[in-house]
């Protein structure tokens, strides 16, 4: 081969490989599916608490991972579930959330999470009790967590009887067996804070972490707090 | 003629030994008194003071051999340029090679500043705590006192109180994607902040529940690898009150760049308090953290069944959560 045509073929080669790695790259960090922002400062009236609602649940039932746990939350203008974790908050504002877990649980990794924190008071109702940490090697254990590592926020999601019959697609409906926990927040300055579970419910992944743990709209996303 | 030439050269040297001379103690001293009280990593620990102290030093040996260069590079272009009336004409051939005496003082002069720097950093490694000698799960440098307070946090009397001179131990809990602190001497609580009485030798035991992580707080000089089943000790002792900042410096997923807390150093009548009442409004969530132990069994199953390689799960195993107590190293 002339000289020329070696240089071609290396380079095309180098090409093809810096192409290959650039696509790994993308697909691994791109979410999973085609997350948007959920607003939740439409509207608001500057002093007034907005309301959350979120619901967990054990199996997606429909996009690239149907198997995979995931948040949902319900969009405040239309009411509809969407799978959405990147949500748009109003800066030094009272989040009253309400969580609906229709998942079931297990015992945490690390207890530390079984405390509720940095919620307004230190403490979130269960079905309307109020609870302050849940030992997660009891009862139903702990599903998910809602934890902002930031804010100090962190609130474990208590779950289903596993032999009930567990809700198996999104978005379940309140007839399905779930636990409703409400606990309020309160966001600080404008900033962009991450927020994740911290049960690795990864099913099938190394150490639980990788899968709904690591790909946005599953099982983590970000508070975008404007003013 | 020969004569002539090595009277030039003597002097020659001579003028650029003494421009060294001058210009090095004078930026030394100026590095030194302006710039060595900012050189990181600060001051807020020993270590961080130690690890100073090497830096400025380095500094201090290094800047004469740059400016040793620049230097002989102004002079040469100064008094050697061609332009110059008068210049003599460059030394070439065999002439130029095989000076012993240029040849002798450059290997001795190199070999004496490398193989001191090297004995230097050798030594600050080994004696000084933080770094080296004073890190890993089997450090060969423990401050007074330290060992013992490690074998007490085992076991449930564990104490500590202020103005006492005892190490305080606390660990460091790495987990994806967030670091817990326990403090055994105190009832063994966990929490998400990393609170320090001043004046007290630390015992840092990092550990990690999952992937590998690493303990890095900068202003404390402390850097420790968080690895799973492995209890890694790093010792400081605190001297300043202030805030400062850690990192998980190890690449360990998704939100490994929001694994970052910041925490202080308080008085140690402040720790106390801060101490005392986080142990009080944390006990219901202590009673159901497994008992305090150098490193955990993690879930290796996740919450709800497990990664192994066959791809089969494998159902949550009660001896395999993070609690399961093992022997200390
Ligand atoms: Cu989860
Ligand atoms: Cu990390």
């Amino acid at each position: 081969m002339s000289m020329r045509g070696r240089l071609a073929t290396v380079i095309g080669l180098f090409l093809v490989a810096v192409a290959l790695a650039g696509w790994g790259v993308v697909s691994f960090i791109r979410p999973g599916v085609p997350g948007g922002v959920m607003d939740f400062t439409q509207g608001h009236a500057a002093g007034q608490p907005v309301d959350l609602t979120a619901q967990t649940v054990g199996a997606i039932g429909f996009g690239p991972h149907p198997t995979w746990v995931s948040y949902l939350v319900k969009d405040p203008s239309t009411g509809k579930w969407v799978q959405d974790t990147t949500w748009k908050l109003p800066a030094n504002s009272v989040i009253d959330m309400t969580i609906l877990q229709y998942d079931s649980g297990s015992p945490l990794r690390n207890q530390e999470w079984g405390q509720v924190q940095g919620t307004i008071g230190g403490t979130a109702t269960l079905n309307g009790t109020s609870y302050s940490a849940y030992n997660s090697n009891t009862g139903t254990g702990v599903g998910h967590t809602f934890t902002v590592p930031a804010l100090g926020l962190s609130v474990p999601l208590i779950g289903v009887n596993s032999s009930d019959s567990v809700c198996g697609s999104a978005p379940c409906m309140t007839s399905s067996p779930h636990n409703t926990i409400t606990f309020s927040f309160k966001t600080p300055g404008p900033g962009s804070y991450s927020w994740q579970c911290f049960v690795p419910c990864g099913l099938g992944y190394l150490f639980g972490n990788g899968g709904p743990m690591s790909t946005l709209n599953y099982m983590g996303g970000q508070l975008e707090v404007v003013q | 003629m020969a004569n002539e030439n090595s009277t030039n050269e003597t002097h020659h040297l001579r003028n650029i030994t003494v421009i060294w001379l001058i210009l090095s103690v004078i930026v030394d001293l100026l590095f030194w008194f302006l710039v060595g009280p900012h050189v990181p990593p600060g001051t807020m620990t020993s270590s961080a003071k130690g690890n100073q102290f090497d830096f400025t030093f380095l500094c201090l040996m290094a800047l004469p051999v740059l400016i040793g260069v620049w230097v002989y590079m102004g002079y040469a272009i100064r008094i050697w340029s061609a332009k110059r009336p008068g210049a003599e004409e460059p030394m070439t051939g065999p002439n130029a090679r095989t000076n012993k005496t240029a040849q002798v003082s450059w290997i001795v002069i190199t070999s004496v500043a490398v193989l001191f720097l090297a004995g230097f950093g050798t030594v600050e490694l080994v004696i000084s705590q933080g770094s080296g000698g004073g890190e890993g799960p089997n450090p060969i440098w423990t401050p007074p006192g330290a060992t013992k307070a490690e074998a007490a946090a085992l076991t449930p009397k564990a104490s500590w109180s202020a103005n006492s001179n005892q190490v305080l131990t606390v660990q460091v809990i790495a987990q994806q994607w967030k670091f817990t602190y326990r403090y055994p001497q105190f009832g063994g609580f966990e929490t998400t902040q990393l609170v320090l009485p001043a004046n007290t030798n630390i015992a840092f035991n990092v550990t990690s529940l999952d992937v590998i992580h690493s303990f890095w707080a900068y202003q404390l000089d402390v850097k420790a690898d968080a690895n799973p089943q492995q209890n890694d000790v790093a010792f400081t002792q605190t001297k300043q009150l202030g805030s400062f900042t850690v990192r998980c410096s190890e690449l360990c997923g998704i939100w490994h760049g929001t694994m970052f807390n910041s925490g202080k150093v308080v008085s140690e009548a402040a720790f106390m308090s801060w101490a005392q009442s986080t142990e009080q409004a944390n006990a219901q969530n202590t009673a159901d953290l497994p008992p305090f132990a150098w490193t955990y069994v993690p879930d290796a199953n996740g919450a709800a069944g497990g990664y192994y390689t066959d791809g089969n799960v494998t159902p949550y195993s009660t001896v395999e959560i993070y609690g399961s107590k093992q022997s200390a190293p």
